[in-house]
């Protein structure tokens, strides 16, 4: 079947079996390969992205659900050559040490931050439900979120 | 030295590729014209294979070979390569594909190529099996009982080796004398690593100069391409392994594994290139568990406080075959452990390796010494309590005294340095531990039940002198190279022989080049992971990079200096003796105004124009480090948790870690290390647990079953730290990747008793389920 | 992992869905339920028609004292609604603790429901509430209380090319309600899942309304529990006689684990409803 939709601002368009998924889709189809695969049953959140501005984990989604949306990417989260806060803020405060989660964990984490400045810490940790890290103990991903999410409230 | 960039917490040099999505892990390397791999698995744990019927699948759409272990002759089964002497070892075959008899759930038995995954995926589930159910065992110690089924002809009663450490007599003989003595099965249950990124390797073959490329998740790609050669045949130059990006691996991506050996045979076989990634589901039955021990454990001791002795007799699972590294840790990097941070003169451990009809165990952070720390952490307690002694009053009359330059215990290892007391008394401050006492009873009184869980540990790390690991039967070595090369502009390559895949040690190690030899930090780039790019060494694990491949660098860096010293005062036409050096640069004392940058240095010796007599051109130097002990981080952990009677909850709500790593090369990523290693240890202790069934199916086979911790589990760790530098190490630094997996297990889970005391609860087998707490709480007061 | 080949069709109406549904076909909402399922090869129909972008299966109404709520709506729409915050706020409780911001964001209540999964969270509010669902098919439109409609472990009163059109919920805004859950630590999925809606007269209960997931096979209402907190002023003997009456309105029903046994969840199911009892009052 045909799908279409635009990618980070880019629309696209391919043939592909319906049940593809999107996450497959993105990374194969469109060699998008920053959006990781980290389990089968919607839990860790390696896969996180955004789909007409929500955040949604590509895993359990076809390619055909989403036929006509806007994605972000995590390669398309960055405006203009400048990194997101939210990939500073990982940054600034080691974040991340292998990686894997990372994409996912600042795709919940920015869309969370956009719909709740000046989040709490426990606010933080419980959204991270749906956002597994194995190396970091969750310590300093917490603090990177707390820091944008404050500085959205302080702007706010 | 200048110590602005050696102990600053900058950021990490690898971050700009990972927070952009631009790293490329294995799975993300696309291979032009490559067919992918799927496993057909066998379903049941322990089954003859009657029969394979592939013909239906050879038929599907895209398929383009199917190969079962007939098939696979020239390909030689997986290796062991750790082969501990005089404890009457077995290694049963471990063939890439299992052709007579599948020996656990996931067992692969054959492989389907196809144009794409999904096709290769339909087909495999399209191949006909015909297998005949045999009896499973999957607890080691009741593999290890007479008229347990038996997995492997060459394997009497399951035993794959008796390892026994000390004087079985002469420690029955202190037990019998002494005024206590405790004892405890202690279940070490199974683990299941969880890396994030799930394995994978892609493999491409070049018939024209006969080179073998391998991408694969590992930790270390020499001992892959080593192991890779070994089972394919291929020469060892003609096969180059890379490790891209590694997404984590916490040891198990330490083993070399069928799948990878698969790829390789088979894009020599179809002269295309091969990718295959495991799914999490495959990654729960095939990627290596760890733990898994049954314990009985014993602990002697003295009415006045006196720790006499540890006694202990370990059945572990080893799983359906010997995984590459796995009878080296339940004995080496266990039994050695037994006397922790203490004074202790007689220690015994006899250790069972079993085969079982269950995933292959292997190292798993820590690897063998959480399970020993855990079991005397918990024995300590329990001596505290039979004696009716605070448990920190009895660790601290235990404690070693501080040294500061070798100190010999009980189990022949010889600590290089320690001050236990300090660290321990840095962290009870920390924690208020005697406000924490009042709290608590204060507490009680109004029906709340909090407890406190104190843990003093130092654990051997820095793997080690090879010596030593050929004394115990390791089959490699355990020094690092290294290669420090600048370029004509005064740029540093570093190439390292080990293979980090999350520690941050492309920063760490520039940092201490940098330290070193005066080049900016961002002038400086570590490079690893391509056996054809890195000069030999034996990988990324054992907490061993930052202390044998730092030390590696830092002595390469040294040469390097004494080189740029003596062309310097070349050049200057001073006396070497003259030069002195600060910040990279070399000036002549008492001319301050006539000095030679280290690039500029470098810069003429490559250009070789005007060289001392005797001096080679070029500026690079190299480095073999064998290191002459192991190093042996130490600390105290203490946890403060509440439980809620009623559900059998547990609220973790302060978590205090002082360590001791020596001096920290970057703080921020030491205590990094810190967070990731507590948190999984955490969750050993509270809701991590392989639970098989009696048939051998994995139930907890996704993470909707099995409980990785999340955030919202955990509050803000409280870090502190003492610097007791190891005296053997040129920059003084020990380990720091596993102390808090070390450390965290048993000061939760003594945490929790604590808790419980006033209830009865003296024993619950992890993990501290909010059932199995209330289902002891209910047993232990019969319901009322 | 992924799924087995299927045909895809997507929907613009009721109507259009409902003729486009085959033997062997499966309706896709968010395809949180059902997607994952797919991907392990527990579910493998040979055709999904695609209903998330029909118009009349996503809204969320109240009108005549009763919400309506389209069998598309998402658990995230529906935790954030304002009508049933106002008319029912124990499913908009139990919506927000479904799976993870994400889950949320794509599942929907119909989806949940037609999966019948005994740990999700909104099925225990619906039968304890008295909800209803809206089912069209080729041959017409029928609606099924909640209590009928979830048959057995995995099993509802929905037939080969039925389609959920709306949950119907009872305008329970005089009540005090709240939905609490003990959540396994791993999937967050209820454990124990209870909701309690209380009509208050003063300190005296009028009337309650209970029901209970993840202990069970299904949601269960439990009458007994109800009867027993009637008419009383929730004192310790009525909440023991609750407890007690709970225990044998989710007897037939029980189930559980290796790692969370019956005993350990009935046991549950009466902690959890005197703490949902607690958090009802406020």
């Amino acid at each position: 079947m045909h799908v279409s939709m635009t990618i980070n601002g880019e629309a696209v368009s391919r043939e592909v079996e319906a049940r593809t998924l999107l996450v497959h889709f993105i990374r194969e189809d469109l060699d998008l390969t920053g959006t990781k695969i980290g389990c089968d049953t919607s839990q860790c959140g390696a896969c996180t992205i955004h789909v007409n501005g929500k955040i949604a984990k590509a895993c359990t989604l076809l390619a055909a659900q989403a036929d006509g949306a806007d994605i972000t990417t995590i390669e398309g989260l960055a405006e203009n050559g400048e990194h997101h806060p939210m990939q500073t803020a990982f940054w600034e405060n080691h974040g991340l040490q292998c990686g894997y989660c990372t994409p996912g964990m600042i795709m919940a984490s920015a869309a969370f931050v956009r719909d709740n400045p000046g989040a709490s810490e426990g606010d933080i940790r419980h959204y991270l439900e749906g956002n597994i890290c194995r190396c970091t103990g969750y310590h300093n991903i917490v603090k990177a979120v707390k820091q944008v999410a404050d500085a959205a409230a302080g702007g706010a | 030295m200048s110590t602005r960039i050696f102990g600053s917490g900058i950021k990490r040099r690898e971050d700009p590729r990972l927070i952009t999505g631009e790293a490329r892990y294995t799975d993300d390397i696309k291979l032009q014209g490559a067919l992918h791999m799927a496993v057909v698995r066998s379903p049941y744990a322990h089954a003859k294979i009657l029969s394979i019927d592939s013909s239906a699948a050879a038929g599907m759409p895209g398929v383009r070979a199917i190969f079962t272990g007939a098939d696979i002759g020239d390909l030689a089964g997986l290796p062991t390569a750790w082969l501990i002497p005089d404890s009457d070892l077995k290694t049963p075959e471990h063939p890439a594909l299992a052709s007579d008899v599948a020996r656990y759930v996931g067992d692969g038995v054959a492989i389907v190529l196809a144009d794409s995954r999904y096709q290769a995926q339909d087909a495999a589930d399209a191949v006909m099996v015909d297998y005949e159910e045999l009896p499973v065992v999957v607890d080691p110690h009741e593999a290890a009982q007479a008229g347990a089924p038996q997995l492997h002809d060459d394997v009497e009663g399951n035993i794959a080796f008796r390892w026994v450490m000390g004087d079985r007599e002469a420690a029955d003989a202190v037990f019998e004398a002494a005024d206590v003595v405790v004892s405890e099965r202690i279940l070490q249950q199974r683990l299941l690593p969880t890396a994030m990124e799930p394995r994978a390797a892609s493999a491409q073959y070049n018939a024209a100069t006969s080179e073998l490329t391998l991408w694969c998740t590992t930790q270390n790609p020499h001992i892959h391409r080593f192991i890779i050669s070994a089972v394919t045949g291929l020469p060892e130059n003609k096969v180059r392994v890379i490790a891209p990006e590694v997404g984590g691996g916490f040891g198990s991506k330490i083993p070399c594994y069928p799948d990878e050996a698969l790829v390789s045979w088979a894009a020599k076989k179809l002269g295309a290139p091969i990718r295959w990634a495991e799914t999490r589901s495959e990654n729960y039955l095939t990627t290596i568990h760890g733990r898994d021990h049954v314990q009985f454990v014993d602990m002697a001791a003295s009415n006045d406080g006196k720790i006499l002795g540890v006694r202990a007799t370990v059945y572990a699972g080893m799983g359906a075959y010997l995984s590459t590294a796995a009878p080296g840790i339940p004995t080496i990097l266990h039994g050695l452990l037994y006397v922790g941070p203490y004074t202790i003169d007689n220690v015994f451990c006899e250790s069972i390796g079993v085969m079982t009809n269950a995933t292959p165990t292997d190292a798993y952070r820590g690897a063998g010494r959480p399970e020993a720390t855990f079991l005397l952490e918990r024995m300590v307690d329990k001596v505290a309590g039979a004696l009716d002694m605070d448990p920190v009053a009895l660790r601290r009359q235990n404690l070693i005294p501080p040294f500061a330059d070798g100190h010999e215990v009980a189990t022949t290892l010889i600590y290089d340095s320690g001050d236990y007391e300090a660290a321990f008394d840095k962290a009870l401050a920390m924690a208020g531990y005697d406000d924490f006492r009042a709290q608590q009873a204060q507490a009680l009184q109004a029906g709340r039940y909090l407890g406190i869980g104190v843990t003093t540990y130092t654990e051997m790390c820095g793997l080690g002198p090879s010596q030593v690991a050929g004394a115990v039967g390791f089959q490699g070595g355990l020094w690092e190279s290294a290669t420090v090369r600048v370029t004509p502009t005064g740029k540093v390559q570093a190439l390292i022989g080990a293979s980090p895949h999350g520690q941050g040690s492309e920063t760490t190690l520039a940092q201490l080049i940098s330290s070193e030899l005066g080049f900016p930090v961002d002038d400086i780039e570590v490079i690893h992971g391509d056996t054809t790019e890195t000069p030999m060494g034996w990988g990324t694990y054992g907490s061993r990079t930052t202390p044998v491949t730092g030390a590696a660098l830092a002595q390469a860096s040294r040469k390097l200096k004494e080189k740029a010293r003596a062309l310097a005062a070349h050049l200057m036409e001073a006396n070497p003796d003259d030069i002195e050096y600060a910040d990279g640069s070399f000036s002549v004392k008492g001319s301050p105004d006539q000095a030679q940058s280290i690039q500029e240095v470098a810069l003429m010796a490559h250009l070789a124009w005007n060289m001392p007599e005797g001096m080679d051109p070029g500026f690079e130097e190299s480095q073999f480090y064998d290191p002459p002990n192991f190093v042996y981080p130490f600390g105290t952990h203490i946890a403060i948790v509440e439980v809620d009677p009623v559900t059998g909850s547990i609220d973790l709500q302060r978590y205090i870690a002082v360590d001791d790593c020596g001096p920290q090369i970057n703080p921020e990523i030491v205590a990094g290390q810190i967070h990731g290693g507590v948190v999984q240890g955490v969750a050993q202790a509270l809701c991590e647990g392989v639970i098989y069934d009696d048939s051998g199916q994995l139930l907890t086979g996704t993470m909707l079953d099995y409980c990785l911790p999340k955030a919202d589990m955990f509050p803000n760790f409280e870090l502190g730290e003492t610097v007791t530098p190891s005296p053997h190490h040129p920059v003084g630094v020990k380990g720091v990747g596993e102390t808090g997996t070390i450390a965290s297990t048993p000061t939760v889970y003594n945490a929790v008793l604590d808790a419980l005391a006033p209830l009865g609860v003296a024993q619950i087998d992890m993990p501290l389920t909010a059932a199995k707490v209330w289902q002891a709480i209910q047993n232990a007061n019969g319901g009322n | 992992m992924w799924p087995q080949q299927f045909d895809y069709q997507r929907a613009d109406s009721i109507a259009g869905a409902l003729a486009a549904i085959g033997a062997d076909g499966k309706f896709l909402a968010g395809g949180h339920s059902l997607l994952p399922a797919m991907k392990l090869r527990l579910s493998t129909p040979d055709q999904l028609v695609d209903i998330s972008r029909i118009d009349a299966l996503r809204g969320i109404a109240n009108g005549n004292g009763s919400l309506s709520i389209g069998g598309a709506a998402t658990h995230a729409d529906i935790a954030a609604s304002a009508a049933v915050g106002a008319a029912c706020p124990a499913l908009a409780q139990a919506c927000g603790m479904v799976g993870d911001q994400a889950v949320r964001n794509f599942g929907t209540l119909g989806g949940n429901i037609a999966h019948a999964d005994p740990a999700s969270d909104p099925p225990s509010v619906l039968v304890a509430v008295g909800a209803s669902v809206t089912i069209a098919s080729a041959d017409g439109e029928r609606t099924v209380g909640a209590e009928d409609f979830f048959v057995d472990l995995f099993e509802t009163a929905l037939d080969d090319g039925e389609l959920i059109t709306s949950i119907n919920v009872p305008d329970l805004s005089d009540h005090q309600m709240a939905y609490v859950k003990l959540p396994h630590p791993a999937s967050r999925y209820a454990i124990v899942g209870v909701c309690v809606a209380l009509m208050m007269d003063g300190d005296t209960c009028g009337h309650a309304h209970v029901g209970v997931g993840g202990a069970t096979v299904k949601a269960v209402k439990c009458a007994g529990a109800e009867a027993a907190l009637a008419g009383s002023s929730l004192d310790d003997a009525a909440l023991s006689a609750a407890v007690a009456a709970l225990s044998d309105d989710i007897g037939e029903w029980l189930t559980g684990d290796v790692a969370y046994p019956e005993a350990y969840r009935s046991a549950m199911a009466g902690v959890f409803l005197k703490r949902a009892i607690s958090a009802a009052k406020g």
